[in-house]
């Protein structure tokens, strides 16, 4: 909403100067956007000094100028005027200027084969007199230290541009401001004059609003102005329009156009002429058509409200008018408008329609019913005065009566509310100012609600009036209550921490990225989930929620390859989708790992990442988090889009359907189809919801604290086994054999090839054995190795390398 | 005596020149092995007299401990010089470089968000969270913004289906909806969380992240609301004092509703937050209004508090000088890197919010 300060005092009489009204305006919630003078076509002129003026090289009468404008570098500008000379101080115009004289728009051009940014004007070019011989000759005293500022002094007004909040259609209007600066003590408002106006003859074209059930009109009024002589607005209506930063267009028209911004009272003119013996306001049918106001032709769907003649549809009402009606510098009779409708109606139908106009902001936000009259009165004065012609009777038809509202307040909520105290002769001041009509009926205030503030409709309405008038300042500053409810984090959210800092801890940058992405890489990852669309994406390219985080961490790892970085640890911890329905969703980690280990170094050997680096961070991490490592179980059951053969998942109970993590290569089609240049690529991710909350933190779940001084002794065993036994269940067997005396089993060497028969594999183990009662002898241990190698041999089919 | 003196004097000599560990060895051997010349020596002593023998015998263990201690010296001195000349060989050039470091970050979105759970903590309050797809009901018409109220044309929203029953949800406001709806009264929580809207350009990503607010009991009123927010404004900036306006504005779900703005001023191109006379609007609060509150089965003439809903990502941003906010979602291994965070750098109260 945009006005200036002397607009305003048309509505308030006020001794704050400009600054004080703009702090007013922001601190009663009206908040100032901007308070800028409106921009002015003289604003391009420049003053400029000629630096160098030489002969155009193609042609004698024509000088080469270097100028300089006031930046970094000169211009070169040429020029005909016999005057210009090396020092000159004079005027330029910058390209895209307009030359007054001939409202001509200055562009870059060649003129006579040299370049030439702008121009050097004369006196006559900028109106000032009629020289024409030369350009501009400004004085060396006055000018000399001005270069590169404007020539001409911006003396338009300055524009207060405020933001006004949609609950506040009363401030769409000048009058409306001014009304809640006075309430907050800026000033008086003023007395509207009583019009004089003389009404001769009856409103003779007959209107009707139809009595239907989505009419979206209850309020028609409308009065008949004869014998106008349209034409343009007389200079401080068009200022006026101007600083709306809008177009003037006619009298009549920018009338209008300013009584709405004047009062928030939009109106429309119609040309009189135009309309076919009547005035319907109905509900449209499908297919109804019409032109508006702004070219475009729109085609109706059922129940909007339009107001129409016997023709058809002449304007969609509260909405844009038509062109079949509209006004033009010959109308001579005109039909003025001024409707209520309804808001719910109105907002209907610009959204089907897509259209946004100022007398539809204001409609839909409500505009009051009880300014028919006023609106009407205003514009016919001023087309009166401005167009002449004869003003006939009002004519006001209604299908539903106003019905005035009131609400009871008991000013204890405002207390209650702000934790402050307002003497009720200062609040009921407050609220008479801002248009209420008080009565008291003991302690609870009676309150007639202004017919322009739709927005109040209860009492807490009332304790915002009142507190936003008085000022939030006077609000206390309450030291913050500590008092806890309960825990800050529940099991999950701690956990969320937890993996999440000691991912990054592993050498992993932590990344968030949208939580939509493209359909086509998200199908690759998508297994059995449904794909979810969104209806409206930003992009086609955007246009599916994630159902894994990995189409965007592959997408950005990509990019980052594309970049020139060759070994990335990424990650992100989030969302990801399973169902369209808010609940259907996962936080998961996703991370990538790309490139090589021990690149280019000097004592190491370098090698490409593989799936047991993913595998220990995954499981380190895991177990940083609070997992115990004995706990979990790894198993070869993985989504599609993993290497079949080089991955794994962690699994908290043997037959779970749902890992906790997944680990290792990417399937190689995937980075084919992703077309992703790199040595390695690795991934894993955890899904955290999978993830059993313990019952018992750990500090109560933590076994007995005991350890054995006895000697322990190592043996070694190496194994030839199935290739596709799994190592995880050679140790198993072998911890199962004595559960107490057997510590540890670690695998130190695999391998296949050489004097191992074809199908199976030598796995070797060195296993730790030490007893809690004594140190064991030499029989004894005899005794476990056997019981080891029969276990192996007889529960994995493997038998002892000898 | 002469004769053992002249043996002293001699294998001191011999000893002083010696260099080699083997050879001092030898030396011992010939002095104190089994036929030693100092060995014989003390074998003489059985046959003389024995006058003769106390002096000897005395002269003779100060010779064999003056030589015993030359010797184990000189072999010490050996040793050393030994282990010298070997490590003095052994010298490795320790600039050449360590084994590769993998540096990890947290991203800075995630960082500030622990940092105001940490805030927030300290005066009581809890974590929840809401599922970042909602239902029209929770992100606008329990929030006191029925389909046909102007400000949902603040809130461009992305669309599950055609019908606008499911949505990406537009703020974290909703959670506010979800956590009274299924308890009781008072509630004292934030959610911080992801938030969609459908506009996409220099300093809007169609996602961003908002810590929702709210504290419901008995007398909650706005000088609470003025305390919790001057608190956590002063604690996130880490500041002792913080310049801060509260000015009259609307939402739907609060009333009365304030934006809050707070002072700063630009030094050396760099913003300083606290003092200066220019305003930055960071966030948007009020009282929750009644309808919300009937909406969620909280009765108003009960229960009231305030609500708050801050911009994650533009906190960031003014805190650690990040000017482009869709930088923070385009994973460029450079900006996280350069604007990440240590993993180990856990915002606490204890230990200062940020190092």
């Amino acid at each position: 909403m945009k006005f200036t300060v002397d607009w305003l005092k048309n509505h308030l009489d006020t001794k704050f100067n400009n600054n004080q009204i703009i702090d007013k305006l922001t601190n009663i919630g009206l908040e100032v956007e901007s308070f800028e003078n409106s921009t002015s076509e003289s604003d391009s002129f420049i003053v400029a000094k000629i630096i160098n003026a030489k002969t155009h090289p193609n042609a004698d009468r024509l000088k080469l100028c270097d100028v300089d404008i006031g930046s970094d570098k000169t211009i070169e500008v040429v020029c005909g005027a016999p005057n210009a000379k090396n020092g000159l101080l004079t005027v330029y115009a910058p390209p895209g200027s307009i030359i007054p004289k001939n409202q001509m728009k200055l562009s870059v051009s060649k003129i006579r084969g040299v370049t030439s940014y702008g121009m050097l004007c004369s006196e006559s070019e900028l109106l000032l007199s009629n020289e024409s011989d030369g350009i501009i000759e400004l004085k060396n005293n006055k000018y000399a230290n001005k270069i590169g500022e404007k020539y001409f002094k911006n003396t338009s007004e300055k524009v207060i541009d405020l933001s006004i909040t949609p609950n506040r259609p009363d401030c769409l209007g000048v009058r409306g401001i001014a009304r809640d600066l006075s309430a907050a003590g800026a000033g008086k408002l003023k007395i509207n004059k009583k019009s004089n106006l003389k009404h001769r003859g009856n409103q003779n074209i007959k209107v009707t609003i139809k009595k239907e059930k989505a009419q979206g009109c209850t309020i028609f009024g409308s009065c008949l102005i004869k014998g106008v002589t349209n034409k343009e607005s007389p200079k401080w209506l068009k200022d006026k329009i101007l600083s709306l930063g809008q177009k003037p267009i006619s009298a009549i028209v920018d009338i209008t156009n300013y009584v709405m911004f004047d009062l928030n009272r939009p109106l429309h003119a119609y040309d009189a002429d135009k309309i076919d013996n009547e005035i319907i306001v109905r509900s449209s049918s499908k297919g109804e058509s019409f032109e508006a106001l702004d070219n475009k032709k729109y085609i109706l769907e059922n129940d909007m409200c339009v107001i129409s003649d016997r023709s058809g549809v002449l304007g969609l009402g509260g909405i844009i008018g038509g062109t079949r009606s509209g006004t033009e510098y010959s109308t001579k009779n005109i039909l003025l408008e001024s409707a209520y409708f309804l808001p719910r109606s109105i907002r209907k139908t610009s959204k089907q329609l897509n259209i946004d106009t100022d007398a539809k902001f204001r409609f839909e936000r409500g505009i009051d019913p009880l300014s028919i009259e006023e609106g009407l009165i205003k514009a016919s004065e001023l087309i009166k005065q401005i167009c002449g012609g004869e003003i006939s009777n009002l004519d006001v038809k209604k299908i539903e009566n106003y019905k005035k509202t009131s609400i009871n307040f008991d000013p204890f909520l405002f207390e209650k509310t702000t934790g402050f105290n307002v003497e009720n002769k200062e609040l009921i001041k407050i609220l008479e100012k801002l248009g209420f009509n008080v009565s008291k009926n003991k302690k609870i205030l009676k309150l007639a609600i202004p017919s322009w503030r739709p927005d109040i409709t209860q009492p807490i309405d009332i304790v915002e009036e009142i507190v936003r008038i008085k000022g939030y300042e006077h609000i206390n500053t309450l030291e913050p209550i500590k008092t806890r409810l309960k825990p800050t984090l529940n099991y999950y959210q701690k956990l969320f921490h937890f993996l999440q800092r000691s991912v990054a801890s592993k050498g992993y940058l932590e990344t968030v990225t949208w939580s939509f992405t493209d359909s086509k890489i998200n199908q690759l990852f998508k297994e059995n989930d449904e794909e979810i669309q969104i209806v409206n994406p930003i992009s086609s390219d955007l246009n599916v929620l994630r159902n894994s985080i990995f189409p965007n961490l592959l997408f950005y790892l990509k990019k980052n390859l594309d970049r020139g970085f060759k070994d990335i640890s990424l990650f992100e911890i989030g969302p990801a989708f399973k169902g369209k329905n808010p609940g259907d969703q996962l936080t998961v980690i996703g991370a990538v790992r790309a490139g090589k280990v021990s690149r280019l170094s000097w004592n190491d050997k370098e090698r490409i990442v593989d799936t047991f680096d993913v595998k220990k961070d995954v499981i380190q991490s895991l177990c940083e988090a609070g997992i115990n490592k004995d706990d979990i179980i790894i198993d070869d059951r993985t989504p599609s889009y993993y290497h079949p053969g080089k991955s794994g998942g962690v699994y908290q109970n043997k037959n779970e359907k749902n890992a906790i993590a997944y680990f290792g290569e990417i399937h190689p089609n995937i980075i084919k189809k992703l077309d992703i240049k790199t040595e390695g690529l690795v991934i894993f991710e955890i899904c955290l919801d999978y993830i059993k909350e313990s019952k018992q933190k750990i500090k109560d779940s933590k076994s007995e604290y005991k350890f054995s001084d006895f000697q322990k002794s190592e043996r070694d065993f190496a194994f030839i086994i199935n290739k596709n036994f799994k190592s995880q269940e050679l140790v198993n067997i072998i911890k199962s054999v004595d559960k107490k005396l057997i510590k540890s089993v670690r695998v130190f060497d695999v391998f296949e090839g050489e004097n191992i028969p074809e199908g199976k594999k030598s796995i070797a183990v060195n296993v730790t054995i030490q007893s809690e009662e004594k140190t064991l002898n030499e029989n004894d241990l005899d005794n476990i190795n056997k019981l080891i190698i029969s276990s192996v041999e007889s529960k994995s089919g493997a038998k002892i390398r000898s | 005596m002469s004769d053992i003196k002249k043996i002293k004097d001699d294998y001191i000599d011999k000893l002083n020149t010696e260099n080699n560990v083997d050879k001092v060895n030898n030396i011992k051997s010939e002095l104190f092995g089994k036929n030693g010349i100092i060995s014989n020596e003390f074998k003489k002593l059985g046959s003389i007299s024995v006058e003769e023998r106390k002096k000897l015998a005395s002269d003779l263990n100060n010779v064999k401990d003056e030589l015993q201690n030359k010797i184990s010296i000189k072999i010490q001195e050996i040793e050393t010089q030994e282990i010298n000349l070997k490590l003095e060989k052994e010298k490795i050039d320790v600039t050449l470089p360590e084994r590769d470091i993998e540096i990890g970050k947290i991203h800075p979105v995630s960082q500030v968000i622990d940092e105001i759970s940490s805030i927030f903590s300290e005066i009581g309050f809890s974590v929840e969270e809401g599922p970042d797809v909602e239902n029209e009901y929770n992100n606008f018409t329990a929030l006191n913004t029925p389909d046909n109220h102007p400000a949902r044309d603040m809130h461009d929203t992305f669309y599950l289906d055609n019908n606008k029953e499911l949505l990406l949800r537009t703020h974290t406001s909703p959670v506010q909806v979800r956590t009274m709806l299924k308890g009781k009264p008072p509630f004292k929580i934030i959610a911080p969380g992801r938030t969609y809207r459908s506009d996409s350009d220099q300093t809007h990503a169609p996602m961003f992240h908002q810590v929702e607010g709210l504290h419901i009991d008995k007398n909650i009123n706005m000088g609470h609301l003025k305390g919790c927010l001057n608190y956590f404004i002063k604690e996130f900036f880490e500041v002792d004092k913080i310049k801060m306006r509260f000015r009259p504005s609307h939402f739907p779900f609060t009333e009365p509703s304030a934006e809050v703005d707070i002072g700063y001023e630009i030094k050396n191109g760099k913003i300083v937050i606290g003092e200066g006379d220019k305003w930055l609007e960071i966030l948007g609060c009020g009282m929750v209004h009644p309808n919300v509150l009937k909406n969620v089965k909280v009765n108003p003439s009960k229960y009231q508090g305030y609500a708050f809903g801050i911009g994650i990502d533009r906190l960031g941003m003014l805190k650690y000088g990040i000017n482009d906010l869709r930088a923070f979602f385009e994973t460029d291994y450079r900006w996280l890197t350069h604007f990440g965070f240590d993993p180990l750098d856990v915002p606490s109260n204890y230990r200062g919010l940020s190092r």
